[in-house]
């Protein structure tokens, strides 16, 4: 083992009681002032590992059998007790959600001098506080300390959390999803900071996360997990550029990204779930390279290439990376304004006075057109999304559809009117009522809106349920025995069964994994031409954006500082604040990369 | 009959034993005076004579037999705590659908009106009943059920205000469906979880409400026979003859512990699958 | 740093704390007044009438009428309660129909009585409720969890009075260690003849006891699920800190919530209690009241206690502020 390795695992298996596998045979090594991003998507395993990295299960889970050395010493092999005095002081987690991470009762100060006492007692001293709050870019004076969690933003509760994590110079620090539900500012300055961080401190760090452009931006080295295990492991820029293994090639091609104009594509099928895992290969059952080996014998991880490993039979034959161009739907020629805003201003009464979300909002979308309205959570965006659908009364201005001026409230407004404008929500856990199956639930909006006889109803459902690439079975299902893809796919034929003329999609993939958001932008692509629907796509996501739209507004704090063109927009952004997002949104790319042409 | 053998599997054990033991003290209420050897309310021998062969338990004050009347008690405290239970959800849920979905002024004033309730301990708002309207099982049950209201208002309001914030009940607000379809289709089926979770617990709170006012003598009134009445009648010779009291005092103590551990056993079964029900992506 | 400048503002308001207090307060008082309506109409505007009530079936009605218009009850409900909130006002309770007095006199020695009585169970109960609770949540599942939550289940069930006729025929008259029952003579107080507490007390105890504890582990249980409980261990941080300075520091406030809540157990507990041993206390009184009908006695009683209830609600809410910091800082709840 080099004198550099910090942290070294071997074969390691984490298991649940009843003996299924979620994390198995992962080895790994990091060196002292390198990064190793670990990428998967939901149910690979990546939290599991991350704790399993400092010798730690949740309830219901174990680690079964294998090694974990840090600075030289065997996690697994020690007592409880002795792993305790490890964890904190030679190697470190900061959590994926320190707002509810941080003990909600101690100060700030407290909370880092706590952990200062435990392992390192003579450094536990107000200056060494100051010091590495400092370090972490907070502010170090004695209000700051004797502050409450509470009392602090978003990323500055993440900062204390790696201030904590680094408090006692550990040799190991593990990120478990550090900036997920920051917004891409806030999370661009944290990156800088952790990558500043290791460039001076020679700590060896462990990057987990969904999202492989992060990853990209931060990691010298990067793992892509899936159904527990690694598929591929190698140097960054290597795997980006050329990927080996099946899988991340279609990770890399679903990840949507706005430096360029490309489609995003989906990886079909979904993941395998925990206890169901094949004897063969984990993916074989997603892959499109798949011999009949891959079915019978599961694959080794392999060095096949200098400091490139993979875990498949047929890794010669992975593609290389091919992005088809983004389809322009044909527009129509007049581009008859169908759907106007016009100086919509919006708010939210608190105790007498009014708080405006959104002021002056003017917006079109034309017949057949895309329209995407981009901003970070707390823009005002959803808000407009309900009024526009009749849930929030505006303020002041008036919604048009086609010339009509809609009410305020959806009950007020014409069945011919509610029908028209439909709206597909942000989480398909929660858009579907879990108590129905999700057939009627489809059937309703034809029969409510289209008067259609219950028969016809359930024709168009099964109509709908094909067109969105779900099997008729699906209707007697209920939305819990269905993926969270399947669902938003469920979700959108519902708006569709009312046969509108304009979808207003609020987020519609933001919960969903990268390669199941991929699959949905191709279908809405699809229905778009196929149906000439007019789309208002509501996004925080710029690749998502550039995959999907023909125009683009940007939203800064409830008004619009910014409107055009897709690719005028995300390739010369004329807006301070506009630079700001395009600048600090993750990509796997450079800036010189792709369509800018 | 798979969908019983489920539940019964479901249930943790000491709310199995709970519940075999509730069918075979609902059976002895039900039944127990079909086989009661003297009438119940009629003396039959000397005041607080022994165990005998004549009387098996003993007499009690007035020189009616023990037995007689613990068979025949039961079904006062079921069948009161179980109208009053039944009146409580009959009042609660409406107003917490009301007041959950309604956040206007009116829902505000139900709200109110909740509060004012809870800020009266129980057994106080029924012996003020009792002053103001006599003793009697009409108000006994009408008290319990006003104060169990407060809570299922409570419960069925949070349950309900919850599902309203979710995007299904907007989706169909937007397409401008019914209240009334709002209300019945897609949050009543949604909120049945906490409900039932919180059935068994109301319900013995109900046991124990009646038993307490019938003990004070301010509930059913003798001739009636009742478990807890009998306790309190007899309590005075408990050196002479523990049997009139141990007796009756067992059977309510072996009823309120096994009607709440089935209580136990359905609040963890459905607090269990409305938890896990909808699980969040990762 | 964009992210500092946003800080908080929350705590740079004056005094929130204090505004929060007299805010708890006032709404106090407005609960206390509709309360001594709902009290004040649901003994007085009932069917069934107390001076018919007084006087029995077989009264003619000419004495029910003549009793009412000496009792009052021929004027407006209105008037007499506008009548009876003043003299609240003034310290004038009425008075008793049965006993012919005062009503404060009737109630002034039994409400020292009634508050030893509930002290000494409240003092005893809470911290071993937080003891018991904490112990058995931090170890679910273990035997000695089993054990605690197992015997709450049962106490939580068993009615007071029947707790109490077992504890009697077993300590009373089976082992003769204790008296039967707790009479105490006028003019004394029943803490010169400490042994006549002990029954009473400890059936107080077993039942309200059995409640906190199951909800005090519940809420213990919780916490010790909590990510920063998860992140306190991963930081390397002793289990015993663990467990008491981020597990039981964070379930004190709902554990507070819950025994306040709880505390109108130990009121209803109290009446049945001084009933059962026939100890002459606030409950007793009511007790015997309400079978009288005398209803200025029933009003006095209970807007007693509700208001103390109503006391003891507004400091639990003080304290769970206190105990958390973000309704510390920022004010209200």
């Amino acid at each position: 083992m080099s004198e550099r390795v910090a942290i070294e695992v071997r074969d390691l298996r984490i298991e649940t009681r009843a003996g299924a596998a979620i994390v198995e045979g992962v080895d790994l090594a990091v060196e002292r002032g390198s990064i190793l991003g670990l990428v998967g998507e939901s149910g690979s395993g990546k939290s599991t590992l991350a704790l399993g990295l400092l010798g730690y299960c949740q309830a219901g889970l174990r680690i079964a059998r294998g090694a974990v050395h840090v600075d030289g010493t065997d996690l697994l092999a020690l007592t409880d007790a002795q792993v305790r005095s490890h964890r904190g002081r030679d190697i470190a987690y900061v959590p994926q959600d320190p707002q509810t991470a941080l003990s909600p009762a101690q100060r700030i100060g407290e909370q880092i001098h706590r952990i200062l006492r435990r392992h390192a007692p003579e450094r536990d001293t107000p200056e060494t506080v100051a010091l590495v709050l400092q370090r972490v870019g907070l502010p170090a004076d004695r209000d700051f300390v004797r502050r409450f969690p509470h009392q602090l933003s978003g990323g500055q509760q993440q900062r204390v959390a790696i201030a904590m994590a680094i408090a006692c110079e550990p040799a190991v620090v593990v990120f478990d999803e550090p900036t997920t539900g920051l917004d891409v500012v806030t999370q661009a300055r944290i990156l800088d900071e952790i990558r500043r961080l290791s460039g001076e401190s020679d700590v060896a760090m462990i990057y987990v996360s969904h999202d492989l452009a992060v990853v990209a931006e931060i990691a010298d080295r990067v793992a892509v997990m899936y159904g527990g295990r690694f598929l591929e492991e190698g140097a960054t820029a290597d795997v980006l550029q050329r990927p080996l293994h099946p899988y991340t090639a279609g990770l890399i091609d679903a990840i949507p990204d706005h430096r360029r104009f490309a489609m995003p594509r989906g990886v079909p099928g979904v993941a395998v779930a925990v206890g169901e895992r094949p004897a063969g290969c984990i993916f074989e059952a997603r892959c499109a390279l798949r011999v009949p080996n891959c079915a019978v014998e599961e694959p080794s991880l392999d060095v096949v290439l200098p400091g490139r490993a993979v875990r498949c039979f047929e890794w010669e034959r992975t593609p290389p990376l091919a992005r088809p161009e983004r389809v322009e739907p044909a527009l129509a020629g007049d581009a008859e304004p169908l759907l106007r805003i016009e100086a919509l201003s919006a708010g939210y009464s608190a105790g007498g006075s009014t708080r405006l979300v959104l002021r002056d909002i003017d917006l079109t979308v034309a017949r057949g057109r895309s329209v995407a309205l981009v901003g970070e959570s707390g823009s005002g965006k959803t808000t407009l999304a309900r009024c526009i659908i009749g849930l929030h009364p505006p303020a002041s201005g008036a919604i048009r559809l086609g010339g009509e001026d809609l009410a305020p409230r959806a009950r007020q407004r014409s069945l011919d009117a509610r029908r028209r404008i439909q709206l597909v929500f942000q989480n398909p856990y929660d858009s579907l009522n879990p108590r129905q199956p999700v057939g009627r639930q489809t059937a309703w909006p034809a029969r409510r809106l289209r008067g259609l006889s219950s028969t016809d109803a359930d024709g168009e459902t099964l109509r709908l349920l094909d067109l969105l690439r779900l099997p008729a079975r699906v209707a007697q299902r209920y939305p819990h025995e269905l993926s969270g893809g399947e669902r938003q796919r469920v979700a959108i034929a519902r708006a569709l069964a009312a046969a509108p003329d304009v979808l207003v999609c609020d987020e519609i993939t933001s919960a969903l994994d990268v390669s199941v958001q991929a699959a949905v932008l191709e279908l809405l692509a699809e229905l778009r031409s196929a149906l000439g629907l007019s789309m208002l796509f509501i996004s925080h996501d710029l690749g998502v954006v550039a995959a999907v739209a023909d125009d683009v507004l940007v939203l800064d704090r409830g008004e619009i500082c910014e409107a055009g063109p897709a690719r005028d927009v995300l390739t010369a952004p004329s807006a301070e604040y506009t630079r700001q997002l395009v600048e600090a949104a993750p990509a796997l790319e450079g800036s010189d990369g792709g369509g800018a042409s | 009959m798979s969908r019983a053998r489920r539940a019964w599997r479901a249930f943790p054990p000491p709310a199995r034993v709970g519940l075999v033991g509730l069918v075979a003290i609902v059976l002895v209420a039900i039944l127990g005076p079909l086989f009661a050897p003297y009438p119940p309310a009629t003396s039959v021998g000397p005041p607080f004579a022994p165990p005998s062969a004549e009387f098996l338990l003993g007499t009690d004050n007035i020189g009616q037999d023990v037995l007689s009347r613990v068979l025949s008690g039961g079904a006062s405290v079921l069948i009161l705590a179980g109208l009053a239970t039944l009146l409580a959800y009959a009042i609660g849920i409406p107003l917490g659908l009301f007041a959950g979905y309604n956040r206007g002024l009116a829902g505000g004033i139900v709200m109110r009106g909740v509060d004012v309730l809870l800020a009266i301990p129980a057994l106080l708002l029924l012996l003020v009943l009792a002053t103001g309207a006599g003793a009697g099982a009409t108000i006994l049950v009408v008290g319990i059920a006003l104060v169990h209201v407060p809570q299922i208002t409570r419960i069925v309001r949070a349950a309900t205000l919850q599902t309203t914030g979710r995007a299904f009940i907007e989706a169909a607000e937007a397409r401008g469906d019914s209240t009334a379809r709002i209300l019945g289709v897609e949050i009543l089926p949604n909120i049945s979880g906490p409900l039932l979770a919180d059935v068994g617990v109301r319900f013995t709170g109900s046991v124990l409400l009646v038993a307490a006012v019938n003990f004070l003598g301010l509930g059913v009134q003798p001739p009636a026979v009742d478990w807890a009445l009998m306790i309190s009648e007899n309590r005075s010779g408990i050196s002479i003859q523990p049997w009139a009291v141990v007796a009756p005092a067992a059977l309510l103590a072996a009823l309120a512990v096994a009607v709440n551990s089935v209580a136990d056993g359905i609040a963890r079964i459905y607090g269990r699958s409305s938890a896990s029900g909808e699980e969040a992506p990762a | 740093m964009a992210e500092a400048l946003r800080s908080s503002d929350g705590e740079r308001q004056p005094n929130p704390f204090i505004r929060f207090l007299w805010r708890r307060l006032a709404v106090g008082v407005v609960l206390a007044v509709v309360v001594s309506v709902v009290i004040f109409a649901a003994t007085d505007l009932l069917p069934g009438d107390a001076a018919q009530a007084i006087l029995g079936k077989t009264a003619t009605p000419e004495a029910v009428e003549a009793l009412r218009v000496q009792l009052g009850l021929d004027r407006p409900a209105v008037q007499r309660y506008g009548e009876w909130l003043g003299g609240i006002a003034q310290g004038d309770l009425g008075d008793s129909l049965s006993t012919r007095g005062p009503v404060t006199e009737a109630i002034s020695g039994r409400v020292v009585n009634s508050l030893i009585l509930a002290g000494l169970a409240a003092l005893i109960m809470i911290p071993l409720s937080l003891a018991i609770g904490a112990y058995a949540g931090t170890r679910p599942g273990r035997p000695g969890d089993l054990v605690a939550s197992g015997t709450s289940l049962v106490f939580i069930a068993v009615p007071e009075f029947v707790t109490a006729a077992f504890l009697i025929l077993i300590l009373a008259i089976g082992a003769d260690l204790l008296p039967p029952v707790s009479i105490v003579a006028p003019g004394t107080s029943p803490l010169a003849t400490p042994a006549i507490l002990v029954l009473p007390v400890l059936t107080l105890l077993l039942a309200s006891l059995a409640h906190n504890v199951r909800m005090v582990r519940a809420g213990v249980i919780e916490t010790m699920h909590s990510p920063y409980v998860q992140m306190a261990r991963l930081n390397g941080l002793s289990e015993r800190e663990v467990v008491f300075r981020h597990g039981l520091r964070n379930a004190l406030p709902p554990a507070v919530q819950v025994i306040a809540l709880n505390l109108q157990w130990l009121i209803g507990g109290i009446v049945i209690v001084e009933f059962v041993f026939q100890y002459p206390g606030v409950g007793q009184l009511l007790t015997q009241a309400v079978a009288l009908r005398d209803i200025p006695l029933v009003q006095a009683l209970a807007i007693l206690i509700a208001v103390l209830y109503i006391v003891i609600n507004i400091v639990t809410d003080l304290l769970v502020v206190l105990l958390v910091p973000r309704l510390r800082t920022a004010g209200a709840s």
